[in-house]
């Protein structure tokens, strides 16, 4: 049996509609008609995905790969639209669309008396649909398609508030730092057409093998392995979009935008792009050990050392950011010891508990009239119950303690960095090991300081008479009145994420991690699988959380990060200063972020800035305008003046001209005779 | 016995005298259009030593169309030579200067 | 004598001849001296085509050239009132470049003729002999047939260099009374008598109302 093309058409076409009708529409449709269209459509795509996914899992559908319709045509080269539907693609559609849905209805209560109300939901309408162009792709082209198009709403949405500067800057930032990864995106591109001919993924990767022992001759006399330089140029794109050390410095700023579009976009599916891209590709990827290894120690930087600049961080929001991004380290690890299975399952535990967060975060927000400085919160339990548990939930569930959904995921990438024995791979372990130590530093941190201890805040009842009407200019920790539950559109979502961020690990991790899920769409080759035989070991879902009870691994760590951070902030708030001024070297380090920014500000921003002013001064005035323009100019001019000189009026110059003409001619055949 | 460089020795002489009086009489016009002749009529002498020569007709031809071209130009150059008298009252070449650049 | 031997001598003769005359054209202080000495030029050189037994042009460039061209040259230079002494500035400074020029002109026209190895091209039989004609039937013969089309085109040329000498030379000047018969026929009475009738005698009126002064 195979999946209906009309199905996976309106799974893709549904969003677009709403984002068309809400876009274009949206001031005859009103408010309440913008989202109900934009979530009708998401909504049906939504469903449909569940369908698509029951299809093939337990219908018994097989993996659809079609072209639907010829893009355009170059010679021999065909680009066409088609989907590619296996369960891979099934598993993302279910979680972005899942997702998105929460992620458009919590928007009904975040954004309730924002301006841009109708233009949001058209935005991530758009958005929804761009990600299913991506994971829906058959080939390459599409793929691209999809990647920049998500990188366009991405850009749309983190400078919403187009009148804040700074979300101007972070916009301008996450789009030009992207574009360095989708140079190199496009490169790879380029490469696997050019060595393999096409782009249709089937046919690429059937092909694939074919990449051993071929080169490439970069510069003169070096050979560089074909599918080592597709491989890493791909992974530049991964980088970009994912967020990995070097190129990470985009997310962070990108909390700038409205936390529902933190939730979707920058924490639970467009950053995993790059993940799921690797993963999709990994018959290619398998080809190179070096490229494995390259990815793998850039997962294990970021996933250690951005974590650790979380640790310092006062906004609520940029503390999940840099939790985001060290989780896409942990992925970025699994693709890099080859346990793609892990990566994309981490992938998909990830986006519920890290949607759950940032829309927890988002109602503390709300609750706290836009005040994202957790030094001003605190004892916000009792205020809000609700967002209270289930954060609670998305925190043990991003900490991996047993049972949770991120236990699962997490230590099975774990074990696998240990079990792996490609080049790096002890470091890969460190890194992770050590990041399970850091991922509960900051996480119990960030819970203590929003909802535990002493209330930071004051509540001034005569201060204002609606919460949403003044912030941005209220003083720090002063509010209009006390913080209460956010509204049900809020909490239902809080609530069905939190069900799956509990369950979703449990129910799953024995047939997507260990069992063959995946089927075809993952390609590991038997050396490499260290999933495999970590699969001897496994004996179910309850044997694996018992024994990861034990306090010799990284639940350990996360026990004495729970004991550290429950000291400091809950009996001794005094320790957390002593500690920030006994580690001040360290810590100024975390707090400028190893100085990326400034770096990158610093040599990319001003040396463009002196580059373009050079190009200008040099280039542009003097050699095109001095030289070029008024040079050529005054040289005809000069030359004029010169010739005009010789045009003397007088015959006899002319004949003397001539004459002389004739005895040179003569002379030079006479010279040329003898 | 004639041979060949006796007329064509004869030619270049010719030419270079006509040469010669371009450089020494260059204020004359009339001069300058008879030292033209000299040169159009040591060129009509090497065609008919080489048509001679070569027993061909076709120099023969030629200085007799070169006779006709030379006659036409000695008309017309005389004509302007007198209307430039006309009006400037002089021949001299070296007042003729408004083709000046 | 050796008929080949005269030949040789008229050559010489002729040859010196034609190159003093030419000479002289160059170097005669009166215009007028100059254009007979042209003339001498063309003669001699006519004399010595003969030699090479081009009959129809050594006669064709007296009669036509001599008899036409040198004519109007010298009915040009005898109408214009040329000031001499000012044509002759500058004859003294510009002789030392003219004969280099004229020597160097001719060093390398010698040399890349290769007098030495062109001496021995003897000149053969006359052609128009070999094909037993004379030599204006030959040339003739040639004119009428291959050459036929340049040969008109030669003649428009000329007819052009005569409409264009007199064009240009062509004065009409406005100040100048001429008789048009024409016209003098054509006249009527009208065009030349306008008959007014008048009365016999006017009458002079006294104004009985002198004029009032303020009028003007």
């Amino acid at each position: 049996m195979e999946l209906s093309t009309s199905i996976l058409l309106t799974i893709a076409l549904a969003p677009l509609v709403g984002c068309v009708l809400a876009g274009f529409l949206g001031r005859f449709l009103g408010r309440a008609g913008s989202h109900t269209v934009t979530l009708l459509g998401v909504a049906i795509s939504c469903a449909l995905s569940f369908y698509v996914l029951y299809q093939l899992a337990l219908g018994g559908a097989v993996a659809y790969n079609h072209n639907l319709y010829t893009w355009f045509q170059i010679g021999h080269f065909h680009a066409s639209v088609g989907f590619m539907v296996d369960r891979l693609t099934a598993m993302m559609l279910v979680v972005v669309s899942f997702v998105s849905l929460l992620v458009h209805l919590y928007t009904i209560g975040y954004m309730r008396d924002d301006p841009g109300y109708t233009r949001f939901f058209s935005y991530i309408s758009l958005f929804t649909f761009s990600m299913f162009m991506l994971v829906m792709s058959n080939n390459f082209l599409q793929l691209f398609f999809g990647w920049e198009a998500v990188g366009l709403v991405s850009y749309l949405l983190i400078g919403f508030w187009y009148k804040k500067p700074s979300a101007i800057f972070a916009n301008l930032k996450a789009f030009l730092v992207n574009r360095v990864g989708d140079f190199g995106f496009l490169l790879g591109i380029a490469a696997v057409l050019y060595f393999l001919g096409t782009l249709d993924y089937a046919t690429a990767f059937s092909a694939a093998p074919s990449l051993v022992g071929k080169t490439l001759q970069i510069a003169a006399g070096t050979h560089w392995d074909a599918a080592t330089v597709i491989c890493v140029l791909l992974f530049i794109g991964a980088m970009g979009k994912s967020a990995q050390v070097p190129l990470h410095v985009w997310l962070p700023d990108s909390m700038e935008g409205p936390t529902p579009i933190s939730a979707l976009i920058h924490a639970a599916t467009m950053v995993t792009a790059g993940i799921f891209m690797v993963a999709r590709m990994s018959p290619l990827f398998e080809l190179s050990q070096s490229a494995l290894s390259f990815i793998m120690v850039i997962g294990a930087t970021t996933a250690l050392f951005t974590g650790m600049v979380g640790i310092v961080q006062n906004d609520i929001k940029r503390v999940i950011a840099y939790s985001t991004l060290s989780q896409l380290g942990y992925m970025t690890v699994a693709l890099g010891v080859s346990a793609y299975s892990g990566a994309v399952y981490h992938l998909m535990t990830h986006a519920f508990f890290k949607a759950l967060l940032f829309l927890g975060a988002g109602s503390v927000i709300i609750a706290m009239h836009h005040e994202q400085d957790m030094r001003y919160m605190g004892g916000l339990r009792k205020y809000m119950p609700i967002t209270w548990i289930t954060m609670w939930i998305g925190s043990l569930a991003l900490c991996g303690v047993p049972f949770f959904s991120g236990f699962y995921s997490k230590d099975a990438i774990i074990e696998a960095a240990g079990l792996s024995h490609r080049w790096g791979a002890s470091y890969a372990y460190f890194c992770v090991m050590a990041g399970a130590l850091v991922t509960g530093l900051y996480t119990f941190r960030q819970m203590y300081l929003t909802f535990h201890g002493k209330e930071r805040f004051t509540v001034v009842a005569s201060h204002g008479h609606d919460g949403h009407d003044d912030h941005g200019h209220h003083e720090p920790g002063v509010l209009a009145h006390a913080p209460k539950e956010s509204p049900w559109v809020v909490t239902v979502p809080l609530v069905l994420l939190a069900i799956p961020s509990l369950l979703i690990g449990y129910l799953t991790v024995g047939p997507m991690l260990f069992g063959n899920w995946f089927g075809s769409a993952i390609h590991v080759n038997a050396a490499n699988n260290v999933l495999a035989e970590m699969g001897k070991e496994f004996h179910g879902p309850l044997s694996m959380a018992l024994h990861g009870l034990s306090p010799f691994g990284p639940f350990g760590l996360v026990l004495l990060a729970f004991a550290i951070q429950t000291y400091i902030y809950l009996f001794n708030p005094a320790m957390a200063g002593k500690i920030k001024s006994a580690l001040k070297p360290l810590w100024t380090v975390l707090d400028r972020k190893y100085w990326f920014d400034d770096i990158y500000f610093a040599v990319f921003a001003r040396g463009g800035v002196k580059l373009g002013r050079g190009l200008w001064k040099v280039g542009d005035a003097a050699m095109i305008d001095g030289a070029m323009v008024n040079g050529s100019v005054s040289l005809v001019h000069r030359v004029a003046a010169g010739t005009r000189r010789l045009q003397s009026g007088y015959l006899y110059h002319y004949a003397f001209a001539m004459i002389l003409g004739l005895i040179l001619l003569l002379g030079g055949y006479w010279l040329v005779g003898q | 016995m004639i041979s060949l460089s006796h007329y064509i020795v004869l030619g270049a002489v010719l030419f270079c005298i006509a040469v010669a009086g371009l450089f020494i009489n260059r204020k004359n016009v009339i001069v300058l259009l008879m030292s033209i002749e000299l040169m159009l009529l040591a060129v009509n002498t090497n065609f008919v030593a080489f048509s001679r020569f070569l027993g061909d007709v076709s120099g023969q031809v030629f200085v007799f169309f070169i006779l006709t071209v030379a006659a036409a130009e000695a008309a017309i150059g005389l004509a302007i030579l007198v209307l430039l008298f006309r009006n400037r009252s002089t021949i001299n070449v070296a007042d003729i200067d408004s083709m000046k650049g | 004598m050796n008929p080949q031997l005269f030949q040789l001598i008229c050559f010489y003769a002729f040859g010196f001849v034609t190159v003093a005359a030419a000479l002289a054209v160059i170097t005669l202080r009166n215009t007028v001296h100059a254009v007979l000495a042209l003339v001498l030029t063309f003669f001699s050189t006519a004399c010595l085509w003969m030699l090479a037994e081009a009959e129809f042009l050594a006669l064709a460039l007296i009669v036509v050239y001599v008899g036409a061209v040198m004519v109007l040259f010298l009915f040009v230079v005898m109408m214009l009132d040329i000031d001499q002494e000012k044509m002759r500035e500058g004859f003294v400074k510009f002789l030392p470049v003219g004969l280099v020029v004229a020597v160097v002109m001719l060093v390398e026209m010698l040399g890349l003729i290769g007098v030495r190895a062109m001496h021995a091209q003897l000149m053969g039989a006359d052609p128009a002999a070999v094909a037993g004609l004379s030599n204006t039937a030959w040339l003739g013969m040639a004119l009428y047939t291959k050459y036929l089309l340049p040969f008109e085109v030669a003649a428009l040329i000329l007819t052009v260099g005569v409409v264009a000498a007199v064009a240009l030379t062509l004065r009409q000047r406005v100040a100048s009374r001429y008789a048009s018969a024409s016209e003098q026929v054509k006249v009527k009475p009208g065009d030349r008598v306008r008959i007014v009738k008048m009365a016999a005698t006017l009458p002079v009126e006294e104004s009985p109302v002198p004029q009032q002064e303020s009028k003007s």
